[in-house]
């Protein structure tokens, strides 16, 4: 790239013009890029459901789609915005428990089409908790924040048990959700993970264009430098609070996924445990980066999968020991991410495309 | 008017474990500024050491207690060296996470050792059946009365030797100027592995007095997490920052909860720790004892 010195000695760096026009109208539009690799990711996700086993899509496809959901959704609070939430899980509780309800109690004609309206409600309802907890931690930093997010976490599935809602919310049980039957032409664990497939695609469409936005933009500001940002004209508060309705919105959608999928919404499958995966899904992936989201979501769901095998490899018998060794591994990963690689996965991705590339030059 | 004595009176008793736990973050916080997320976990842990030996080999009460003690102390200079010291200095969201990262790993540790199936018991010290008032039971066994009494011998220790010993006075000086403390020939990497020892070994007696007052206590997961909240909500209570405001917090959070239970509804306590927690953080951020204080820009 070459500087031209301005006669009033002010440096100008020409944008580039080779690339700009490689790809025409696709490079200057970033709403168009998104939206064509969205469809494309699409497309390939539809011939994925149609090659693979229904126990594949059941066991792997469906839980990682709706686990990118909220990954998603946490990555852009955590990495773009520096708050940290040990929350997400309690936000994907209430995602879940609004699909039961709103299921349970509102009978419609319109099939599976009542899927839509429903599913927004669950992130409508959990961008409302959002924006309460979000109004509380736009004052609080660091541990604090981390302290009573973790706090929500393991407080609020306690709600099922007080005693007024029990009968609403079904104790600790929970209550059975009952989706429409899938449309004829798919079979059930197809619809299942097309329907979760399209909800991620959707949620990290939506994230993709705000992390490139102007809003973005603010939230990295935020979190570099809060005063910087401040004295810039950013409303920190504002940006923050923006970042946690975002993230539990996309939680909400995950979790009523989770729900329709599991057929029941109960407090069990919602705790600290979940919160603290789905922390380690987007440390694992690389904080900020949205396909991080996806490799860390995969790893979470894959992980207790091969857990079995490695131990049948390793010819241990203990229960225990398989039962365990998912969190063991989570419990290194967070550990040495930050101490050893801290930009996570997509930081080696992108440290390996440039080795290529560079390789590639030469 | 008796009920509310009981209320308080088991307040009191399950305050001072939570003000214990408090005490193990406020004494970490104080030296390194970090909140350690991981205490629930460790406090597990060593409680689960002491379960095996007085449950599976029926050792003596006070010698799990003080394995126990020192697996704490172990757990904490190891925890400190290994994992908090590279992370000491950097941004504070990275020791929340490789503390959170050393909380799974230990729940899956002990998953593994001694499996999730079932939640086992501790046997208390003392009886837990309560003191008598005439014909009425006071909720306030003997038990009870030796938590207070451990406890409060605790917070008094740890007075003597933050203010009466070299050791201690050292630790203060490294926690309030490293810097200079350093340049006075005070070895402070060594004093803060001795401080996230001391927190651990608190925390572990911790575990062992909260493990005795409910059957059921001892799991990887479950009450421990719970525990942790707690006291952090206390330490929060008491401003992160003093031993006593821990205490106080602690006994606060304790019959908060306890009225909470008796005159509202006994399944929702982590619904009013995390409420109570959410006032204080938005009313008084600094704790109810705090001195005003400044954040630096």
């Amino acid at each position: 790239m070459t500087q031209q010195e301005t006669p009033a000695g002010a440096v100008v760096v020409p944008r580039s013009v080779s690339t700009t026009d490689r790809f025409g109208i696709l490079s200057r539009s970033t709403l168009l890029r998104h939206t064509l690799l969205a469809l494309i990711g699409f497309g390939l996700f539809l011939a994925l459901v149609e090659v693979m086993s229904d126990i594949h899509l059941s066991v792997w496809v469906t839980p990682i789609a709706y686990t990118v959901c909220a990954a998603a959704g946490l990555t852009v609070l955590v990495g773009l915005t520096g708050q940290i939430s040990l929350g997400n899980g309690a936000f994907m509780m209430v995602g879940a428990y609004t699909v039961a309800l709103l299921l349970e109690h509102w009978q419609s004609s319109h099939g599976n089409l009542q899927l839509i309206p429903v599913l927004l409600a669950a992130a409508a309802v959990s961008a409302l908790f959002g924006l309460v907890v979000g109004l509380a931690a736009a004052r609080l930093r660091g541990p604090y924040l981390a302290g009573a997010t973790l706090a929500f976490a393991i407080g609020l599935p306690q709600i099922v048990n007080y005693s007024h809602l029990a009968n609403t919310l079904g104790g600790n049980n929970g209550i059975s959700v009952t989706p429409p039957n899938p449309p004829s032409s798919f079979d059930l664990y197809q619809w299942q993970a097309i329907l979760c497939g399209i909800s991620a695609i959707v949620i990290l469409w939506v994230l993709a264009n705000i992390t490139k936005s102007r809003l973005g933009r603010s939230m990295r500001a935020v979190r570099d430098d809060e005063i910087a940002a401040s004295l810039c004209g950013l409303s920190v508060a504002r940006v923050q609070v923006f970042a946690f309705i975002v993230s539990a919105a996309c939680a909400g959608v995950g979790g009523g996924l989770l729900a329709l999928v599991r057929l029941v919404a109960g407090p069990g499958a919602f705790g600290l445990a979940l919160s603290l995966s789905l922390l380690a899904a987007v440390v694992f992936g690389g904080l900020g980066s949205l396909a991080g989201a996806v490799y860390g979501s995969i790893l979470v769901i894959m992980l207790p999968l091969w857990s079995d095998d490695v131990s049948s490899a390793l010819s241990i018998h203990s229960g225990k020991v398989t039962n365990n060794l998912p969190l063991l591994v989570y419990g290194v990963v967070l550990a040495l991410a930050m101490l050893v690689f801290p930009g996570g996965l997509q930081g080696a991705v992108i440290k390996l495309r440039r080795l290529v590339v560079s390789a590639v030059r030469r | 008017m008796f009920r509310f004595l009981n209320l308080t009176l088991s307040g009191v008793s399950n305050g001072m474990i939570y003000a214990a736990v408090a005490l193990a973050l406020v004494l970490i916080w104080r030296a390194t500024r970090i909140v350690n997320f991981a205490q629930g976990a460790m406090l597990m842990f060593t409680t689960f050491i002491a379960w095996d030996l007085s449950q599976q080999h029926n050792v003596n009460y006070w010698v799990c207690l003080i394995v126990a003690v020192v697996a704490g102390l172990i757990l904490g200079g190891v925890t400190e060296r290994l994992l908090v010291r590279p992370v000491e200095n950097g941004p504070p969201l990275n020791a929340v996470i490789v503390t959170l990262g050393l909380f799974i790993f230990l729940q899956g540790l002990a998953g593994a050792i001694w499996g999730n199936a079932q939640a086992h018991s501790y046997p208390p010290a003392y009886s837990i059946i309560g003191y008598k008032v005439g014909d009425r039971t006071l909720l306030f066994a003997p038990n009870d009365l030796y938590i207070v009494i451990a406890v409060a011998v605790i917070l008094v220790a740890l007075y003597l030797m933050f203010n009466r010993t070299p050791v201690g006075l050292r630790m203060r000086a490294s926690a309030f100027a490293p810097e200079v403390a350093r340049l006075l020939g005070v070895g402070v990497g060594r004093l803060l592995t001795v401080g996230w020892a001391l927190a651990a070994g608190v925390g572990a007696v911790a575990g062992i007095l909260a493990a005795g007052t409910q059957p059921g206590y001892v799991a990887p997961t479950g009450y421990f997490d719970a525990l942790l909240v707690y006291g952090f909500t206390a330490a929060v209570l008491g401003g992160l920052d003093s031993s006593v405001g821990a205490v106080v917090g602690g006994l606060l959070l304790g019959v908060l909860l306890s009225y909470g239970d008796g005159y509202i509804d006994n399944n929702i306590e982590g619904i009013y720790a995390l409420l109570i927690l959410i006032g204080v953080l938005m009313i008084r951020p600094s704790g109810l004892f705090a001195r005003r204080s400044v954040r630096r820009v």
